[in-house]
């Protein structure tokens, strides 16, 4: 019976534990905030699109459909020419195939495409999933500054963090 | 009590009916929220049922109902009869045993003579409702499981007599009322006041007790033939529905009453210094309270050890028995006799 | 001259013959029991077919095949960015683990070679994953064995390691945070600090882990001496990581192989156990989650300051060539084969799966044990289906 120690051990480990405080959060009425880098949903910025379809063409999953026209701008300076300028028709993403692997926000040339932590958007029906430039659009509001980087990072610009 | 009531003989048993199926199920739902929803949940660190009334409370409700409105499956090529009359025979011995605990002098079902004796064979009884139940589900791996756990009910039956036997010597009576009462008139080196729970001369014997008894419960880490169920079906997975809730709370109230006699047996049963044991008021108001706070400290223990370790392979767990815990309980029988006869 | 007729001793004879055949065919044909791929112990879809005599196995196979998603199929219409994300979903529990041979690879090919603080948190990200797989791990090991607590206990201590991961990748599971050339952003503020903390956690648990589980009798009676698998049986069947180094061979990839990782600029040790058997293994693993957090420790000590991501075209196009790098992930040796034909995405992908080879051995190990014993021969030699099938 040498053992018996570690056996009275044991059941102090799970005693010691049911006096402490559980590490349950009850999701509904209290709500962990997560990280600023979480990838909860993409959000796009509309001005800053000009339909070059890179985000279209890279996503793994094939999820993000774009259509567009082109049209023609007033010049930026009085008597320059028209420019031509690409807009937005539909630019969806669905969240029902969405991998949330951010390789579509990484390869956007003009930062149209932002993450945001948000992740409260379950729908009963998965053709709501489909997210579209309007509902893209007000997901901007929930995008958080980039957080400031560790000691040691390199900041591009400005030298060391 | 109840015969004092002046009505007729059928409304008499009616009342004793309802409570005793009031008594074993309701102990069978505290048992359920206090040590399996609630504790096992803080000793995992984490909260439980919370959404289903306060603290979730109502959780058993919705847990009970759920069992209710599930489909009632027999296997076809099950004995019918046997397959039903199981969960019924597991049922009855655990309500057999609650009838000879005593919550006070007077509150007790049957102050049998040979409480004791009545006691550990009601509790054997559940060997044959399980065996039942292996046997006629039809199924080669439910009768394997139903064998294993028969095998390991039987084996752990000895330690759990013998260690009582100790207590019954040094008692001197059977009767578990005339138990609680040498508890309760027995003195620790001269001093009344606490009188004598057994816990403290039999030591050994309460340890082996409480051993058997998480054996005779099969739970963890004694709980092969259940977990069986991992590998092989163990002998309860043909039951769904209301037959299955019959034999969970028949386990749940087994360990109530398993709990309750080792309370009795070990540490004093209902009597509190102060009380008296031959009858009045305060005895019959505070003894049943005083029990409860006892079974429920024997019961923490017990779930306490079913949380905490891991299970016992079916050979090494009679090994256990045969083994280690039936020759020490007979040596504890051999040191107690020959100390009630030499002091 | 006997009373019996010709015809009654031919049938009588004929009715003994048939029913010693019937006896022999009984003897032989044993109970076939199906560990079948729905099966709480068996970590996912693995079905394995036992044959019983008795208590005892006679034969045991693994069958897999169940989750099989055709990875190397999808990686060859897809990009190295892509494969990086799918990549991620092959071991899912320690995740960055997968990505890192995949990148070493193709930064072999396009010969660049990250930047000094680039490796440094990789090797930092890497140790991270195999806290978050070997922990999860030991609380498995005690559902299986019937302990119901300590798997709660290691959800609760691995949600640390899984909110430092989201908080410097955005993803808890799924980090996709290797580049060809480097990572894909810095660290965040505040990381190394929360990172020290979650380290002292997580060394807490492994001791908790150790009072509760290991130091108990019943779990060492139930995993003592249970699926002795030596060396050489282990070294021919193609065991790595753990599995391997719970037999007795000092064999480890992070030391043994010179890699771009960090591992040799920080002072670590290798975890052997003579025994072999199951306890050996899951001891084994105990303690390199230790080892870990200690080497996690040390590189926020010593991360070296400087850019995160060396120069790489915009679009990456590989030049022609083929590549093997394998590391020690959590689960063993995984590696990859990459053959690229100077395309922004690989011609062909050979994924070298740790759990793949450890499953191997089950039929030789399985073989003369108690049925009780399958289920902790099984949960000791830990595989993760994602990575049997691919």
């Amino acid at each position: 019976m040498a053992q018996l120690p570690g056996l009275i051990k044991g059941l102090g480990v799970t005693f010691r534990t049911m006096l402490k405080p559980a590490v349950t959060i009850p999701y509904p009425h209290y709500k962990e905030t997560p990280a600023p880098r979480a990838r909860g949903v993409i959000a796009l910025k509309e001005e800053n699109c000009t339909v070059c379809m890179l985000c279209a063409r890279s996503c793994p999953d094939w999820c993000i459909y774009i259509e567009g026209h082109k049209t023609k701008a007033p010049p930026r300076r009085a008597g320059g020419k028209p420019r031509t300028v690409s807009l937005l028709d539909r630019f969806d993403i669905d969240y029902s195939l969405c991998m949330y692997c951010g390789i579509c926000v990484e390869v956007c040339p003009f930062d149209a495409l932002f993450w945001s932590p948000e992740y409260e958007y379950s729908e009963p029906r998965i053709a709501e999933l489909l997210h579209d430039k309007d509902r893209l659009g007000q997901w901007m509001e929930t995008v958080p500054e980039p957080p400031a980087l560790e000691a040691g990072a390199e900041v591009k610009g400005r030298g060391k963090a | 009590m109840i015969a004092a009531l002046d009505i007729p003989y059928w409304a008499q048993t009616a009342i004793k009916v309802a409570v005793a199926l009031g008594l074993v199920s309701g102990s069978a739902f505290i048992f359920a929220y206090v040590f399996l929803y609630k504790i096992m949940s803080h000793m995992q660190s984490r909260l439980g049922p919370m959404e289903a009334g306060p603290h979730g409370i109502l959780q058993l409700l919705a847990d009970g109902v759920k069992f209710l409105q599930k489909e009632d499956l027999v296997p076809e090529r099950a004995d019918r009869f046997v397959f039903a009359a199981a969960p019924v025979v597991v049922m009855i011995s655990t309500v057999l045993l609650y009838v000879v605990i005593p919550a006070s002098p007077t509150l007790v079902g049957a102050d049998l003579g040979a409480g004791v004796f009545y006691a550990l064979a009601a509790s054997s009884l559940s060997v044959i409702g399980i065996l039942m139940a292996g046997w006629a589900s039809a199924n080669k791996y439910s009768l394997i499981g139903g064998l294993r756990a028969a095998g390991q009910l039987i084996a752990y039956e000895l330690p759990l007599l013998l260690a009582v036997v100790g207590v019954v010597i040094q008692a001197g009576t059977l009767s578990l009322s005339g138990i609680v009462a040498a508890q309760a008139d027995g003195e620790i080196f001269g001093l009344g006041a606490f009188g004598q729970p057994f816990v403290l001369t039999q030591l050994v014997g309460f340890a082996i007790f409480l051993v058997a008894s998480q054996a005779e419960l099969t739970q963890a880490p004694f709980d092969m033939p259940i977990a069986e169920s991992e590998l092989v079906a163990g002998y309860m997975t043909e039951y769904s529905g209301f037959r299955f809730l019959v034999f969970y709370i028949s386990e749940l109230a087994t360990t109530f009453a398993f709990a309750a006699l080792g309370a009795t047996l070990f540490l004093g049963g209902w009597w509190f210094p102060g009380l008296d044991t031959s009858g009045g008021l305060l005895s019959n108001l505070v003894g049943p309270a005083v029990l409860f706070a006892k079974i429920m400290v024997v019961a923490f223990v017990i779930f306490w050890v079913r949380f905490s370790y891991p299970r016992l392979r079916e050979d090494q767990l009679q090994t256990f028995a045969w083994k280690v815990l039936i020759p020490l309980s007979l040596a504890n029988i051999m040191v107690t006799a020959v100390l009630k006869v030499a002091l | 001259m006997s009373t019996v007729s010709e015809r009654q001793q031919q049938a009588y004879v004929a009715g003994v013959a048939a029913d010693a055949r019937i006896n022999v065919e009984l003897e032989t044909e044993g109970m076939t029991l199906n560990l079948g791929p729905q099966h709480p112990a068996t970590h996912g879809t693995l079905r394995i077919v036992v044959r019983l005599e008795g208590e005892q196995v006679v034969e045991a196979e693994p069958v897999m095949g169940y989750m099989h998603r055709g990875y190397e199929k999808l990686v060859e219409v897809r990009s190295y960015p892509q494969i990086n994300t799918l990549v991620n979903r092959i071991d899912w529990l320690g995740s960055f683990a997968n990505e890192v041979p995949f990148i070493l690879a193709a930064e072999r090919l396009m010969d660049v070679e990250a930047p000094p603080r680039a490796q440094w948190i990789r090797t930092l990200f890497f140790e991270l994953s195999r806290i978050a797989n070997l922990s999860l791990f030991l609380g498995d090991l005690g559902v299986q064995l019937g302990a119901i607590t300590p798997v709660f206990y290691a959800f609760r201590d691995r949600e640390h390691v899984l909110n430092l991961i989201e908080s410097a990748t955005g993803g808890r599971f799924h980090p996709n945070f290797d580049r060809i050339g480097g990572l894909k952003e810095d660290l965040p503020r505040g990381f190394v600090d929360e990172a020290r903390a979650a380290m002292g956690k997580l060394r807490d648990f492994c001791d908790e882990l150790e009072t509760l589980l290991f130091g108990n009798e019943i779990f060492e009676r139930r995993t003592r001496g249970i699926g002795v698998i030596p060396a050489e049986v282990a070294l021919g069947y193609g065991l790595s990581g753990a599995n391997l180094r719970a037999s007795g061979v000092d064999w480890d990839l992070r030391r043994d192989q010179p890699s771009p990782l960090a591992w040799s600029e920080i002072d670590w040790k290798v975890w052997t156990h003579p025994d072999g058997d199951s306890f050996a293994r899951c001891w084994v693993r105990l303690q390199e989650t230790r080892e870990a957090t200690f080497m996690v420790e040390q590189l926020l000590d010593g991360l070296p300051s400087g850019p995160i991501m060396a120069k790489v075209p915009r679009i990456v196009k590989v030049p022609t060539g083929e590549a093997w790098v394998s590391t020690e992930n959590p689960l063993g040796e995984m590696g990859y084969y990459v053959v690229s034909k100077g395309d922004t995405g690989p011609f062909r992908v050979k994924i070298r799966s740790a759990s793949f080879n450890n499953i191997s051995v089950l039929p030789w190990v399985l073989r003369g044990v108690y049925v009780a014993d399958v289920i902790t021969i099984i949960s000791s030699m830990y595989f993760i289906l994602g990575d049997v099938d691919r």
